[in-house]
């Protein structure tokens, strides 16, 4: 694993290197921020919690993650580094993971700067910062989860727009799968029990337990299956597929 | 030190490499050659382990490319066509990056990267970002990122590609200077090129091994070989052109396009003519202004070796 740490440091270090960092942070806690203050009425609810804040990561999540994800591997294809990140001595699998926890560490930092929310919450009144923390780690969790497969669909392709509408699309599918409308409307003609079993799938089902306080250790091995599934995915589809 | 055993690479059913074999001995200077589309830069990418080969294999400081693809990787020094790089990094923030994946920390980092500067001449673009470096220098940058290690093989696919002919002349000295420890591949298809610096040429067409030799042997089989051209002072072109004719050596004689005064003779197949021919000249006392020698022309033998 020596070859993690440099490859890491230049992919993390490398969001900051161009302006778009920044301006991914800002808009990110914008639209955090506003969608729990405005869309949520975070102010109005008169309650001392961030649930109205974790509500709307998921569909903040479906759009800004892709985007985080969609240059690792489209760029390198796009400008020919792949060649030279893989006649180095690194492997692939290494460097799948350097890029991923990377890009997982820029979006951990994102979501950490909305610290402001929760002072806000314990200023005006008295919230369980346990709660507060369990939704946290959620959010972090769910967060690895699209963004593993951002890194897939990334790896598919040259072109980081193909990479980030797939990303998308695909983070979509899994958000809807646990998502109340989209089940009950399955609901009408699927038995119950499948719909169970579809829900248990998406990212919803699970991700609402623990932005509630209930951090089951069933969730946690969720998210981390979906971030391994992907990953060996990514690595599969970059050794299959390596010189297009 | 580089030994290829039967190499195939076959994209989608297409074969485009078949079946290549040759070896490079420590320190030497292979030219590898071909027309666009042969095979050389898929070749070169199974050799630095970005492709694995569809049948066949190699070894590179005896260690085999597949099963071995991490070590492999430690020995060589690759510049990839069109030399890629990051380009939102400085020249430095790259290199130093390039050094800690080839396993330099700290001060070994620091001597590296200090050392290829140097090698290179990147001291006056040290802390700018590669996308905004010339050519050249991008190219320059391509070759210190290959060099950091300082590895025992160079893998370098057309090096002097798109650089003008200062830089390539500067690139050239530099491959030069390193060939004294090293053992070097390079595709280019610039033939002079070939004769200024390589010990060797393979060249390849279709994917198959069409030629390997020295480039010396090489223009030999060239039919300018040996070839005399004579320009005369005055007009005694037809007068000369039947007395070399009757030399026993000479195949035939031509004019020398835009050219009123000069001929130049061909000799035989393996045959030297120079002494028959300034005897001849020397016996009835022409002014010559020129007479010389052709070593023979590399780009005619790769015509005739890649397209027949």
């Amino acid at each position: 694993m020596n070859m993690f740490m440099p490859l890491f440091k230049r992919e993390f270090l490398g969001y900051f290197r161009s302006p778009v960092a920044y301006v991914f942070i800002v808009i990110f806690l914008l639209a955090a921020v506003g969608c729990a203050f405005f869309l949520g009425r975070f102010y109005e609810s008169n309650q001392a919690s961030l649930e109205i804040f974790f509500a709307y990561i998921p569909w903040l999540y479906l759009v800004f993650v892709p985007a985080v994800g969609m240059r690792l591997w489209a760029e390198e294809r796009r400008s020919g580094t792949i060649e030279l990140l893989f006649t180095m001595p690194i492997t692939v699998t290494e460097a799948v993971l350097a890029k991923f926890c990377a890009g997982w560490a820029f979006l951990g930092i994102a979501l950490l700067l909305t610290f402001p929310l929760v002072v806000t919450a314990n200023f005006l009144g008295d919230p369980d910062n346990g709660v507060i923390f369990a939704g946290y780690l959620g959010t972090f969790l769910m967060s690895g989860a699209f963004l593993s497969v951002a890194c897939c669909t990334s790896a598919l392709t040259k072109n980081q727009v193909i990479s980030f509408i797939l990303g998308v699309v695909i983070c979509f599918i899994m958000v809807l799968l646990g998502w109340g409308v989209f089940t009950n409307v399955m609901a009408s003609f699927l038995p119950a029990t499948l719909i169970d079993f579809i829900s248990s799938l998406g990212f919803m089902s699970h991700y609402q337990g623990i932005s509630r306080g209930l951090i089951d250790t069933r969730d946690l091995v969720y998210f981390f299956s979906v971030i391994a599934f992907c990953l060996t995915l990514n690595s599969y589809v970059l050794n299959a597929r390596k010189a297009v | 030190m580089i030994e290829v055993f039967g190499l195939v690479k076959e994209f989608a059913g297409l074969r485009v490499v078949d079946d290549l074999k040759f070896d490079v001995p420590k320190g030497q200077i292979l030219g590898f050659l071909g027309p666009n589309g042969a095979g050389k830069s898929t070749t070169m990418k199974m050799l630095t382990c970005f492709l694995e080969p569809t049948q066949g294999t190699a070894k590179i400081g005896g260690k085999d490319i597949i099963k071995d693809s991490l070590e492999v990787r430690k020995l060589i020094g690759y510049l990839p066509e069109s030399a890629p790089s990051y380009g939102e990094m400085s020249v430095r923030e790259f290199l130093e990056f390039v050094a800690e994946i080839r396993g330099l920390n700290g001060k070994n980092k620091v001597i590296a990267s200090e050392r290829v500067r140097e090698m290179c001449f990147l001291e006056n673009v040290w802390h700018q970002p590669i996308e905004t470096l010339s050519k050249g220098y991008r190219q320059r940058v391509g070759f210190a990122q290959a060099l950091i290690h300082d590895p025992e093989v160079l893998i370098l696919d057309e090096p002097t590609d798109g650089l003008d002919p200062n830089q390539k002349h500067e690139v050239r000295q530099l491959i030069s200077r390193m060939a004294n420890d090293k053992t070097i591949i390079l595709s280019t298809h610039i033939l002079e090129e070939v004769e200024a610096i390589c010990q060797r040429v393979v060249i390849i067409a279709q994917g198959k091994l069409v030629a390997d030799s020295t480039p010396e042997k090489l223009m030999e089989q060239s039919t300018m070989h040996n070839a005399v051209t004579l320009k005369f002072q005055n007009n005694h072109k037809e007068l000369a052109r039947n007395r070399f004719e009757s030399i026993n050596e000479v195949s035939r004689v031509e004019d020398l396009v835009g050219f009123p005064n000069a001929l130049r003779v061909f000799p035989k197949k393996g045959s030297t003519i120079v002494h028959q021919v300034s005897e001849v000249v020397n016996s009835e006392s022409w002014q010559l202004e020129e007479l010389h020698v052709e070593q023979g022309r590399l780009d005619e033998v790769f015509r005739k070796v890649t397209l027949s």
